[in-house]
Parts: structure tokens; sequence; C-alpha cells
């Protein structure tokens, strides 16, 4: 953390005027703005001699004591309309932003007062994924309500595919080295073919055989999905099964 | 339906204060206990909180942010601190008071309309607050630009202890002199 140095927090510049007109302990209806805008630029060469951040608003402000003071100087011409105090504006928004300092006072009070007293923490009723096997018929019933999102009615093959569940095997357990689980459903992806979702359904079924898989359902939300297991396929190709 | 006692809801309100760490509006305790009639309900609370104070219990039932709620005693907020060790309770930092001190007696107001006042950029403290829940998004001003409006929470009341607004003083009745709060600080240190 850098070194921060603590000259008294102006924050912003009317926080540094109110302060320069305490310590000068002037009248805020009647601000010298002359001595008050001298005061004001010294201390914003001590901001930037001291290396602290210069925000934008200070210097602002500035240009707005030097334009009071500017029009302070200008000869009144007499028997002219009766111009406010160039200085108003200015000691509105100062008394308008002293009295919620104020209030900000009042606040830290009650802030105070409330800090020492307690409530009970929060009651954890976490939803916890609770996780039990499915069986083979939720996951049959599973497929049977993806099938039915298929477009219905005639189905144009160009091409038939030949699309084996070897193949789908790989692509599942590709997918699971990326995601530890997977959802159920998002194997079915939406353009493929009825054929296609039977033969990823099939290599589903023959994962779990091969223990490389495990399927779960979350008690909660109903929803399956596929969970990698220890074994390799190394274990098993071994065996010299063939799916095609 | 059977008029209930306040003998037989006291017990319920209770149990709901004990678990709830939210206040709990007397509608909604009347909603839970099917009662039609408020004043039962608030009859049994009042007299829950008597019988709190009277047995010297270490905990009380408080009206806060438009409801109730079960609170420890700030005498015993050392106790409570050496429980949980080092946790620092965090305050608002002035930025923060000082903003949403204008965004409460002004709401719903626009960001610019805070900046005006403080003469700062407020858009951090803002996300802060927002981000503690202390206020809340109440619209869109209907001007160029359509700035966003803020206001206070039923979470702002709760920080700060209080029933409602009306607790606040009125903004009339704050003095304009100029007050030594920071003198004042120093001698609390």
């Amino acid at each position: 953390m850098a070194y921060q140095i603590k000259i008294p927090e102006f924050e912003g510049p009317f926080d540094l005027l109110l302060h320069l007109i305490k310590e000068n302990e002037i009248n805020i209806y009647d601000i010298p703005i002359t001595k008050i805008a001298e005061e004001y630029l010294k201390y914003i060469e001590m901001m930037e001699m001291l290396d602290l951040d210069v925000a934008g608003e200070f210097i602002v402000m500035a240009a707005t004591l030097i334009h009071i003071k500017s029009k302070m100087l200008l000869p009144k011409e007499e028997a002219e309309v009766i111009e406010e105090d160039p200085r108003l504006a200015l000691v509105r928004q100062l008394l308008e932003y002293k009295r919620f300092k104020e209030v900000a006072g009042k606040l830290t009070i009650f802030e105070d007062k409330q800090k020492n007293i307690f409530t009970r923490e929060i009651p954890e009723f976490e939803e916890e994924e609770e996780y039990i096997e499915a069986t083979l018929f939720d996951l049959l019933k599973a497929f049977r309500g993806i099938l039915q999102y298929l477009p219905k009615g005639e189905v144009i093959e160009l091409s038939r595919e030949e699309v084996s569940v070897t193949q789908k095997i790989n692509e599942i357990l590709d997918k699971l080295e990326i995601n530890s689980n997977i959802e159920f459903i998002k194997l079915f992806e939406s353009k493929s073919s009825k054929q296609e979702m039977i033969a990823t359904f099939l290599a589903i079924l023959e994962l779990v055989r091969l223990r490389l898989i495990v399927v779960l359902q979350s008690k909660l939300f109903d929803e399956i999905r596929i969970f990698k297991t220890e074994n390799t396929l190394d274990d098993i190709v071994l065996t010299g099964v063939n799916y095609a | 339906m059977l008029k209930k006692t306040t003998g037989e809801i006291k017990p319920i309100i209770e149990t709901l204060l004990f678990v709830s760490n939210q206040p709990i509006s007397e509608e909604k305790i009347c909603e839970i206990l099917e009662l039609d009639d408020k004043k039962l309900a608030r009859q049994a609370i009042v007299e829950l909180q008597m019988e709190y104070e009277m047995s010297g219990r270490a905990i009380s039932i408080v009206e806060i942010a438009g409801g109730f709620l079960i609170n420890t005693k700030p005498q015993y907020a050392e106790y409570i601190k050496r429980l949980y060790k080092s946790k620092v309770i965090a305050r608002l930092s002035r930025q923060a008071l000082e903003t949403v001190s204008i965004i409460v007696y002004k709401q719903p107001i626009t960001r610019l309309e805070i900046e005006s006042i403080r003469g700062v950029n407020v858009g951090g403290v803002l996300e802060t607050l927002l981000e503690r829940k202390l206020i809340k998004i109440r619209g869109r001003k209907d001007t160029i630009g359509r700035p966003l409006l803020y206001g206070t929470t039923n979470d702002f009341l709760q920080y700060f202890g209080l029933k409602d607004l009306t607790e606040l003083p009125k903004l009339e009745e704050i003095p304009e002199t100029i007050q030594d709060t920071e003198a004042k600080k120093e001698v609390k240190e």
C-alpha cells in the first residue's frame, strides 16, 4: 500500500472550504473571497507538492473562486439593478453540504449504537444438491422426453450419416475430460438426428455398464447428470470389446 | 375462526422472532398466524417485550425497520466480539455516510443531484451502498438522459436501528452553525 499523508481529509472542495472558513473564524455569510481563494490555492499547491491526487473538482472550485473574486472587484455601477452577491450561490451550497455533514454525524451515532447490537445469524437452509443414482427407468424417461423435441413429420435425411456407438462413447468421454460432469440432456444436441440420439443413449448405457461413468439424479431438481468415474477407457480397451 | 388469546399466540410469535434475522412485520405475523386482529398481535408482542424486560433476559425484542426483531443488548457486545475474535465490524466510510445522508432526505434523487451537494464524484460510493443494500434504485427521473433515482431501503433502517424514517431528525431542525465535528471525534477517541 502506498503511503498516504494524512492532512485533514478533504474529500472534496466543499470540505476544504469549510475547513478554511472554520480555521480562519470566518463568517460564512461574509466570506473574504480574496483571502479564501488565496488559501485555497495554497492548499492545492501543497496537495500537488505532496503528490496527492488533486481531483478535478478541486480545480473547478478554484476557478469558481477566482470567478467570484473577479466579479467582486468589478466596480458597481450605481442606479443599476442590484445584483445578487456573487458569493451567495456558493454560500448556499456550502450550507447545504454542511447540513448533510451534520446528518452524517447523527447517523454515525445511530450506527455506533447499532453496531453493538446483534441479531441471530442467518439460519442456513441451504439447498444442498443431493444426488441419487438414476435408474434405467429414469434414463429412459429422460430420453423419451428428449425425443419428443425432435421435429415431427417428415424428416428429410439428405445424407445418411453413420454414427457409431463407439464414436459417441469417445465424444462423451472427451467432454468429461473438460468437465467433471455434464447434464444428461446436454449430450443430445438439438440438431442431431434420431439415429444419432439413439447412438448417444446407447453409448451412455454402455459407459455405465463399463463403470466409466455414473448417472446421478438430483433429488431436488430431477436433473440427471453424468459423472466421470475414476476408471479410464484404457482399463477397458484391453478387453477388446467392439461396439460398432 | 376461533378467537385466539395472546397466551396462545405469544409462544408462536416468540418462535418466529427467534428464527428470523430479519425484522418481521405485524402484517407478516398476522398472516402466518391467520389472525384478523392486528391489535392482538401487537398486544402479544408488547407482552413478550415486557416479559423479556422484567425477567432480565439478555436479549430483547425491538421494533425496527417496520417489524420486530430479537436483538442482543449493547452491554454484552464485548463478549460477542470475543466469541468471534478478531472480526472487525466494518463501519461505513465518511463518504458513504455523507452520501446516504443526502439520499435519505432527498430521495428519490439522482447521482448528479447528490454530486452537486457533495461537490465530488459519488459513483464508487453509490456502488458500495447498493452492494450493502442500504440504497436501491427507485426508477428513473423523467428528464434528459432519464437518470437513475436512488432511495434508501429497509436494510438502511435496520442498519441504523430505526423503526422508520420519521425517527430521523427533520432536516430543518439540524443546525446550520458550524459544529466542530472534527474536534468532537478527537475527544471521543
